[in-house]
């Protein structure tokens, strides 16, 4: 097994929270795992990517090569065409349709939709909508990890383990809402693939 | 023992922890921040009590932890790579003291400038300082490097360097721990003339530094960090050191290379391993992160078409390597998958929304427009991010504190007005010299101290003058009546206009404070106090 998945967003959307949880998943099936960050000045309100690879093999290289990423797992539109370069040939993107604007020069919706129809398989879903409609806003990364559940290798369990693990902290309404929006995402990317 | 999910810089930490550390001395400065954070947070680190509270610069970390290890305990300073400049001096002596209880310098580089100004290579410093130098390969090598790293240190009796890389400092993987260690005892230096830097003994010291150098290249040798892994076609040896012989691996199937492959996490070089590859193989391609100091020790001057690297063109001269790279370096297929599509554009950081900096360059900018651009001298920090638009407010980053001598300068050359806009965190790591200097000068500037109660760009940490700003500046001889505080408010707008326009007209020394918290540090009060509820 081996999974080499590259999470992309803007600062501040979660990001390193769902690879967290990824990751988690993942020790928990026993597999080898590296997760390369990005902290600092990209932080804040810039683009932010983390590249993550689980392997039951050995894992040599922190970051995914170009050209090997299976999964492009993004929470923004725009930021989920910019690892392109990265995704391999059968490889799928799965990205949030809600667009983050803050610059002037942000393409056109049309445009955007257009380049994401182009990549050959790709998963295009509202999760903001779907979080606000379970009626937790806040859980939209949480909705995104759901929806590409079914392509990370790992069973569903693993994942709710795993919300439990990193959400616990906060309580158990949290987690609950977490479940829930990760359940309506795979929902949703199921929906949406048909 | 269970495996622990760390960052190369939490590795290090933890494993600092484990092999007995006393004291940990640290200014923030990303990639290196994690390795200090984590220890200030670690259950073991609090139960023991290390030192883990941050420090003024990396000067007086550097410092600090020399003291630690003179009195017989282990330590370790860890500081981002232009922070080693700052603390150069320090450094460049302790190599000549050495060390009694075990030292570890962990500087962590930033190669393609992720969160930098500069992009430059520690190891020339431990080169430079005649000292050994480890590079982990991996967050194991991090962790295992601390044991072995402060064992090595006293048994050598010199400082070790302990040199990451962005990417090893914030990646994750699993870290097996060992046994957790006892703390030395405190115990003086046997010599008492160690720690004496007079000229005769270090004349002394200097010659038996020199001396050390075989012995120090025959434990690379026998290091359990570097290794020579067979390979059956010799047309090609590769020289991988610290990350990048990660990369190198990763482009081979199963990591299994045709290639010898000579792996290099510890310094000065294995001679012998070297000279076995070179005798081997009929080309070298050496593979590094920063810049090619093993691949210029290996050419020589004269004309050199054996080794390969940087400085032939096989990789670019600057900039991080990465799998792709080298595979273009080994003549193999390009991998890289569809282009970028040319409507996805770039999505440069910016302050925050609500950022108390905002308010304050709006303010400057209205003040600034009678005298035209080209007047503020600024810093490291959050609000270098003022240099793009829409502020356009700053004109010049040099160094940590420059804001204020380069703004001095151009005062002195006659230059008016001239505006130094620093951060308070970095008017602590190295602004009170340079506002001393203006007193004594009688200069005619304006420091801007822009306070938002924190360290912001490296994720919000304490700094040592917290809360004595205006004390502070009062000791160094600004008049009382030209340190003027303002709250950076949209609605004080006007009112903190009037008040830069006064400090403009004085002819001297003035010091204006924009104070209000980081919005991002705020924000993480209210989510603490709230779980804590």
């Amino acid at each position: 097994m081996k999974k080499d998945i590259i999470l992309a967003g803007v600062g501040g959307q979660g990001i390193l929270t769902i690879a967290t949880i990824i990751g988690t998943a993942a020790v928990e099936e026993g597999l080898n795992l590296k997760q390369a960050e990005v902290h600092g000045m990209s932080q804040r309100g810039g683009d932010v990517q983390s590249h993550l690879r689980l392997s039951d093999q050995p894992i040599f290289s922190d970051l995914v090569p170009e050209g090997k990423c299976d999964v492009i797992l993004s929470i923004e539109p725009m930021e989920s065409l910019r690892y392109l370069p990265y995704l391999a040939k059968d490889g799928i993107l799965i990205t949030n349709s809600t667009p983050f604007i803050n610059i002037t020069n942000y393409p056109e919706a049309e445009m955007l939709e257009k380049m994401l129809a182009n990549v050959k398989n790709h998963i295009v879903i509202n999760a903001d909508e779907i979080a606000k409609g379970i009626g937790s806003a806040r859980a939209m990364n949480i909705v995104m990890l759901g929806a590409a559940v079914k392509h990370l290798g790992l069973p569903m369990e693993n994942f709710e383990n795993a919300v439990k693990t990193v959400f616990g902290r906060k309580g158990e309404a949290v987690v609950e809402s977490n479940i829930k929006a990760l359940h309506a995402g795979r929902e949703n990317a199921e929906n949406n693939a048909k | 023992m269970k495996k622990l999910l760390l960052l190369g810089d939490e590795a290090l930490a933890q494993g600092a922890i484990d092999a007995g550390m006393s004291g940990v001395f640290a200014y923030p400065g990303t990639p290196s921040t994690e390795i200090t954070e984590y220890i200030q947070v670690n259950e073991d680190a609090i139960k023991r009590d290390i030192h883990r509270t941050w420090a003024s610069n990396e000067k007086t970390a550097v410092e600090a932890a020399v003291g630690m290890s003179y009195a017989g305990k282990r330590t370790m300073c860890c500081m981002k790579h232009v922070g080693l400049n700052v603390a150069a001096d320090a450094f460049m002596n302790s190599a000549f003291v050495g060390a009694n209880g075990g030292n570890l310098i962990a500087v962590a580089d930033d190669p393609s400038m992720h969160s930098s100004q500069n992009e430059q290579d520690s190891r020339f410093y431990a080169k430079f300082a005649m000292i050994p130098c480890l590079e982990p390969s991996s967050q194991q090598e991090a962790y295992d490097m601390a044991f072995y790293g402060l064992d090595y240190s006293e048994r050598v009796k010199l400082p070790i360097m302990v040199r990451l890389t962005t990417r090893l400092s914030h990646s994750r993987a699993g870290v097996i721990r060992k046994e957790m260690l006892a703390e030395n005892e405190i115990k003086l230096p046997e010599d008492p003339d160690q720690f004496m830097l007079l000229p005769s003994y270090s004349r002394a010291k200097y010659k038996k530094l020199i001396k050390l150098q075989d012995e120090l290249i025959k434990t690379s040798e026998e290091s359990p960090f570097n290794s020579y892994e067979a390979g059956e076609d010799k047309s090609l040896g590769i020289i991988a050191c610290g990350l990048a012989y990660n990369y190198v691996k990763e482009v081979f199937d199963g990591g299994k290379s045709p290639y010898p492959i000579l792996k290099i996490c510890q310094y000065p070089l294995p001679k012998n391993m070297i000279h076995k590859i070179m005798n081997e193989c009929d080309r070298i391609l050496v593979v590094e992160e920063g810049q090619p100091i093993v691949e210029e020790m290996l050419k020589g001057y004269m004309p050199n078409d054996k080794i390969r690297g940087r400085l032939d063109g096989s990789f670019s001269r600057d900039g991080e390597i990465n799998p792709n790279k080298v595979m273009a370096a080994l003549g193999m297929a390009n991998t890289t998958g569809e282009a970028i599509p040319e409507n996805v554009v770039g999505r440069p950081p910016a302050l925050c929304v609500g950022c108390p900096h905002i308010d304050s360059f709006n303010v400057l900018n209205d003040v600034l427009e009678e005298h035209g651009k080209g007047h503020v001298f600024s810093d490291i920090g959050c609000y270098t991010l003022g240099y793009l638009p829409p502020y356009n407010a700053i004109d010049t980053v040099l160094d940590m504190g420059a804001s204020i001598t380069m703004a001095k300068g151009a005062a002195d050359a006659g230059l008016f007005p001239a505006v130094a806009v620093i951060g308070d965190g970095t008017f602590g790591h190295s602004g009170l010299t340079g506002l001393a200097d203006c007193i004594y000068d009688e200069t005619n500037v304006v420091v801007v101290i822009l306070d938002n109660a924190t360290t912001g760009m490296t994720g919000g940490q304490n700094y040592c003058i917290e809360g004595r700003l205006e004390d502070i500046c009062i000791g160094l001889g600004v008049e009382k009546e030209h340190i003027r505080v303002v709250t950076p408010l949209k609605k004080n707008h006007e009112e903190n206009v009037k008040v830069f326009r006064e400090e403009f007209d004085y002819e001297g020394v003035s010091v204006i404070i924009p104070r209000r918290e980081c919005i991002q540090t705020l924000a993480q009060k209210h989510r603490t106090a709230k779980v804590t509820k």
